[in-house]
Parts: C-alpha cells; structure tokens; sequence
C-alpha cells in the first residue's frame, strides 16, 4: 500500500514539473520565435519588456488573460467552447511518454509510439470543430483545410517513422533511445530518408510554414481560429507550440539519439571522485542534450518559417499523396533490406553500401513521380477533366 | 456544378474591405466552389474622395497635391504627371536642370513604389521576410526625399515649371552611394525569391493574361509587359528627357505572375541605371522656368501620359481659358484600369491565388478610387 502512495506522489511530481517546465518552454518558445524572426529580419524582436524582453511572454499571456472573451452571436456555444481544450489536452498528453532522460519520464508505455500518434491526431478534432461552430465562412475553410491537411499527412509522418522502428525493434520511446545508445548510432545515419519526410510532415502536422495553410494569415485572415480570442485563443496558440515541442521530441528521440550525448563515442565517463556532483551530471546532462537536440530543431522550424513562402491547397495535397507518400513506402522497403544488410555486413561495407542504395531509391523516386505526373495529366488532359 | 446525389452549394466570401491583403479597402464578392473560385465581382468606391471635382474648384497650382493622394506611394509621379500636362497646356519650358531632378527623383519614385509592390506580395505568398528587407531600402528613399523635400510621402515637391527646391548638397552624393549599393541588394532579393520552388510553384501559371487580351482591357505598366508587349511610355513617346538616357525595356512572355515579378525586378535595376545616369550628367542652372504668378492656361484641351510605377498615368484637363481651375481634370489611373483584368485573370484559381494575383497586379486603392 504504502508503494503505491510512493509511486503516485512521484509521479504526480514527475507531471508537475514537465507540465510546468513545457508550459514555461512554450511561452519561451514564443519568445524565441520572435527573437530569431527579428534576427532573420534585420531587427530586434521585443526589447521592452524586461532586459531584452525576457518578460514578454509573461506579458502576453497576462494580457491575453485579462482581454475580453468575445463569442460570435451564431456560435455554437458548447462546440465553440469545448474545441480549444480539445485541441491543447492532447497536446499535452503527448508529453506522457517522451523521456526526457534516463531517468525522467512521466512513463514508458510499450506501446509508446503508437500511443503519440493516436493521442496527437486528437488534437485535429479541435480545429475542425473551432471552424464549424464558428458559423463564419474564414474560420470554416481553415478548419477544413486543416482537416484534409492533417489526414493527409498523419498518414506520410505514420509510415515515415516505421523504418526506424524496424531497426529499434520496440515501440517504447524508451526503447527506441536505448537501442539507439547500445548500438551506438543514431537512427538518421540509417534512416535518413524517413527523419526527412518525417520532418516535413512534422511542420505539416504543426500547421507551420511553408503549410500553414489553416490558418494561412493573408488568405483566411486567421483561419480557423478568427473568432476566437482572449484565453480561448491562447490555448490554440499554446496548443500550436506545445506541438512543436511534441514533433521535436519524437524527432529527437527516435532519430536522433534521444538523450545520447553527440560525444558519447569517445567514452568519458564522469570521475567517481567528484560524488554528489557526479550524480546530478549524470542526471543532468542527458537532459540537457535532450533538450539541446529539440531547441536546435525548434530554431530550424523557426528559421523555415521566416524565409520561405507558403504552398498552396491543392500543391500541398499533391506533395503529401504524391511525393511523400510514396517515398515514405519506398522507404519502408528499403529499410527492411537494409535491415538484413546491418545484420550480414560489417560496418565499414554496410554504410557505402546502404546509401548508395538510398541515393538509387531517392533518384528513382523523382523520376517515377515526374513520369507518374506527367503521364495522369495527359491522361487527364484526353479525358478533358479540368 | 450540378451535382446528384450529395447536393453541394456555392460559397459566396466576402473579402475585404477590411481583409490583410487586399492592399486596402478593396472588396471582393467571391463564389467560391470548395476552394475554387467560379465567380468574383470586384467592389470598390471605398476610399472615393472626388478628387476630379474637387480639381475643378481649385487652382492649378492647389491641385498638386490633390495628385500626391491618388497613389500614395508614388507621388513623384503622380506630380511629374500632373504639371506636365499644364505644361504641355501652357507650352512652358522646364530648365535643363528640373528635368534632370525631375527624372531622378521619378526613378527613385519608381523603385521605391516597387519596392513596396515586393514587400507586400512577397508577404502575401507568405515570405514574410522580404517584406522587411525591401522597406529597409525604401526607407532610405525616402530619407533621401525627405531631404530634399521634408516630406515623406506627400511630396508635393514638383511646381508647374520646374521643381520647388534645388537639391541639397550632399543629396547627390548620397544618392549615389544608394544607387551603387542598391543592384547588391535586388540580388538578395531573388536569392530568397526568383529560383525559391514554393515561390515558383506559386506563380508560374498563375494568373495569365495573353497580350491580346491584356490591350483589350487597357493594361499597362509592367503588367502588360510581363504579357510580351513592349510598350512603356518612356520609349513610346518619350516625354522630358527619357530620350536621352540608355535603358532597357524587360518585357516576358507568358504573362504569369512570374513573368510580371521578373519584369519588375528587372525593372527596378534598369530604373537604379538611370538614377544613376541622371547623377552623372547633372547640369547647373535654374530650377524653375518663368510661369506667370497666377496661371491662368489658355482655352484648349490637353491629354498627357507618362509612365509611373503601376502603368500608364494620364491626365486630361480641359481649360476654358478665363478661368484659375481647370474646366474639367480626367485622371486615368493605371491601378484602376489595371484591376479590369483582375476577373479575367482569377476564372477558375484558387482562394490563395486571389491574394497572389491582387498583389501582382501591384494595386493601390487611393488611386482606384480617387
């Protein structure tokens, strides 16, 4: 009995401080966003608010708390209310299971991976149903766009993470890092093709540049999310960032080496000598390299956002059925022959071996599509379908 | 459509007058089919301030800057349009010298006015930071015109005769150190943009207008260039002292919004070229010809056009010869002439490329408007 009240106290800790230290991550993560746009863009970013505007999120978030709540009279009240908790639950949600180190995780589901996958796409139902019970034409084509988006590319970020998974032969996330740590390489030297795909459909998945179609600013206004504001717009917001951090994490954890430091082949180990501090580092740093690992591709989403231009519907369905679908297929294939090759060949045969292979797929792929395209548009064209 | 089955409906979206990007007050009727837009009707008069009637009750001077409102980010233009045709009504010689100042600060004008033109569609295609970039060298356009002027968007700077102030003393000198940096930086521009996949995928083919067509509904400007015809008025009939610089006329061939993003950049570097030519062959002298104190044009009618940024900017004015106001002021507003192809270019895009295709037409309401 005893145990168990144990088990759940620290637990309940362990919930609070990811909780609370995601929360805290997101509102920095705003920050960030802002200041790395202001240094793409040749300005600062916000300086006003504390030394170099480290308190602006803070003043954000008070302001966005005090602002007046406005409903749209045609509103569907219950819907309207309920779909910005929907889209931010499963959001965090996910953080259940994505270890932060070792030793620091909420918990290790066996079924880990899946568990992210069921429990992430959740969050689409929010947006849909923010855009329906508006009952206002902007929000309800940025719901709908990001409910063809989101199906389309859940079914690309599935797939592209398989490859990988053959190779870590687990689906807990801790697993998948602990056989990343054993053998000694991380999963995107083997699998570089799905870490790719996986992370463009990741930025889909986010609704950020260049397909941030739902809430596409200079087409929808503000797309789904346009009658929303004060609080309830914040938990969208809260929800699009708390995303972010998700898709990092997965992307940290299963191909880059989770909470594996980039050093750990040279082998040094913290001296016994230096006691206590040794048991905080070794709790420590694997944290920190986790945590460096998700803001290095945080600042990478980032930086795509302030330099490219944004695709358009119907260009963004073609690339997610006919470029990263079929890619993240082939790459299935390939993985399992890549695969028995790890298994037969040694390493320094493996390697050239396995990518010259990819580089042959990656290359057939192009050109199988561009055929494939230019073969249904002309057969479109005798059909005369517009 | 008809369907069976399923019925589905038409959506009919109101964009604007208050919408991010429709580059002001414009209104768009949109019936849309799913994302496909069937139908658009063009609305606007939101920003109708009856500057033709208010002409009439001013004098031609006062009227100088009615015209730095119509649009408000080439005003230069909009003036150098304006007082020549008074010119040409009442056969006034402008001094060497206000020709060359007249045609450089134009120019200027011209890539200023550009440069907003790429801001601002680069934004809406949702390259956010070319948006910046681009307004980092308008600014010093404009502090090159504020020097010379104190304004920095209402000039108001070109007088019937000449211009109202000589250049500052170091304005040349400063000009030209923006003219020889100013190539450097479109190149950075088209580094983000020009071989940028989404940026190509989403104007290639988007918006076309055939040349025919273009000339039917009286496109100009570097709109009906991108279509293939090569008609600029600076070359067409040269007007001041165009004839005397050496320049190029970029014009494309399909007449996508691609091809009209080309042209302009191109544009804007042949525009740097005769900034940068004007500086150089600077001439002393007066500033203003001799103009009678109160102008008073004799009894006659005048019809005159020159090239500003967005395409041919006319003005007609009619003189009864006793009066101090213009009997009658007609202002051919390129934007507005412009936004007749806008239907023809929308049939059968997408939502997105309503806002790509308003922003390639490079509108400005005060001047639709008027």
């Amino acid at each position: 009995m005893e145990g168990i009240v144990r088990d759940v106290i620290i637990a309940l800790i362990k919930i609070a401080i990811v909780l609370g230290g995601v929360a805290l991550g997101v509102a920095y993560s705003t920050y960030l966003e802002r200041k790395v746009a202001g240094w793409i863009q040749v300005r600062f970013g916000p300086m006003r608010v504390g030394p170099h505007g480290l308190l602006q999120p803070i003043a954000d978030g008070l302001k966005l708390f005090i602002k007046e709540d406005i409903m749209p009279r045609q509103a569907d009240k219950l819907i309207f209310y309920l779909s910005p908790v929907i889209c931010l639950v499963p959001a965090f949600a996910v953080l259940a299971v994505i270890p932060w180190g070792p030793d620091f995780y909420i918990t290790d589901l066996n079924i880990g991976l899946l568990y992210i996958f069921a429990v992430a796409s959740l969050g689409i139902f929010g947006i849909v149903m923010a855009g329906w019970a508006s009952n206002s034409k902007y929000p309800m084509l940025g719901g709908l766009r990001s409910a063809a988006q989101m199906v389309s590319y859940e079914v690309s970020l599935g797939l592209s993470v398989i490859g990988a998974l053959i190779f870590a032969e687990s689906l807990s996330m801790v697993g998948i890092v602990e056989k990343q740590m054993t053998t000694g390489v991380w999963f995107v030297f083997l699998q570089p093709v799905g870490f790719v795909i996986y992370f463009i459909c990741g930025l889909a998945e986010t609704n950020r540049l260049p397909f941030d179609l739902p809430e596409a600013e200079q087409e929808l206004v503000a797309g789904f999310h346009t009658e929303y504001s004060a609080m309830k717009f914040a938990f969208f917001f809260l929800a699009e960032y708390t995303n972010m951090i998700v898709v990092s994490s997965i992307a940290t954890t299963v191909f880059l080496g989770g909470w594996g430091s980039p050093f750990a082949f040279l082998g040094i180990e913290f001296p016994r000598s230096l006691g206590i501090v040794k048991s905080v580092l070794d709790f420590g740093m694997p944290i920190f390299w986790f945590l460096l690992k998700v803001f290095l591709l945080m600042f990478f989403m980032i930086w795509v956002r302030w330099t490219f231009p944004r695709y358009r519907y119907d260009q963004l369905m073609n690339i997610g059925w006919k470029v990263l679908l079929p890619f993240a297929i082939l790459n299935i294939i390939f993985s399992g022959l890549e695969f028995t090759l790890y298994e037969e060949l040694d390493w320094y045969l493996f390697y050239p071996l396995a990518w010259l292979i990819m580089g042959v797929m990656v290359v057939f792929g192009f050109r199988l599509i561009k055929n494939f395209d230019q073969f249904s548009y002309s057969k479109m064209r005798e059909e005369g379908i517009e | 459509m008809e369907e069976k089955g399923f019925g589905t409906e038409e959506l009919i979206v109101n964009m604007g007058p208050q919408h991010p990007s429709t580059h002001g007050v414009l209104r768009l009727l949109l019936t849309l089919d799913g994302e496909k837009v069937v139908d658009c009707e063009v609305i606007i008069g939101y920003l109708h301030r009856g500057v033709e009637k208010l002409a009439e009750n001013r004098d031609y001077k006062q009227n100088i800057i009615l015209t730095d409102r119509l649009d408000y980010l080439a005003s230069m233009t909009n003036n150098l349009a304006y007082v020549q045709a008074v010119e040409k009504l009442m056969d006034v010689k402008v001094p060497e010298r206000a020709e060359y100042i007249r045609v450089t600060v134009a120019e200027l004008q011209r890539i200023a006015s550009h440069l907003v033109w790429l801001g601002t569609h680069a934004m809406d295609i949702g390259a956010m930071t070319v948006f910046l970039y681009c307004f980092r060298e308008r600014e010093e356009i404009l502090n090159l015109f504020e020097m010379l002027c104190g304004a920095r968007l209402t000039y108001n700077y070109m007088r019937i005769g000449g211009v109202s102030c000589d250049l500052p003393d170091d304005f040349a000198g400063k000009a030209y150190k923006f003219v020889e940096k100013f190539p450097k930086l479109i190149d950075e521009y088209e580094v983000l943009l020009t071989k940028n996949r989404i940026w190509l995928d989403r104007t290639v083919g988007v918006g076309v207008i055939s040349g025919e067509d273009g000339i039917d509904l009286g496109l100009s400007g570097p709109n009906i260039r991108g279509s293939g015809v090569e008609w600029d008025v600076r070359k067409a009939e040269p007007y001041s002292i165009y004839d005397r610089f050496n320049f190029q006329i970029p014009v494309g061939e399909k007449g996508d919004t691609y091809d009209r993003y080309l042209v302009r950049m191109e544009e804007m570097r042949q525009s740097n070229n005769i900034v940068k030519q004007a500086l150089e062959q600077l001439p002393e002298g007066e500033i203003m010809a001799k103009v009678p104190r109160i102008i008073k044009p004799p009894k006659g009618e005048v019809y005159h056009s020159i090239e500003a940024p967005k395409g041919e900017l006319g003005f007609y004015i009619v003189s009864d010869g006793t009066s101090t106001s213009p009997y009658r002021l007609k202002i051919r507003p390129p934007s507005f002439v412009n936004l007749e192809s806008f239907k023809k270019m929308i049939k059968g895009h997408l939502v997105a490329d309503v806002i790509a295709i308003i922003g390639t037409l490079d509108i400005v309401l005060g001047e639709v408007d008027r």
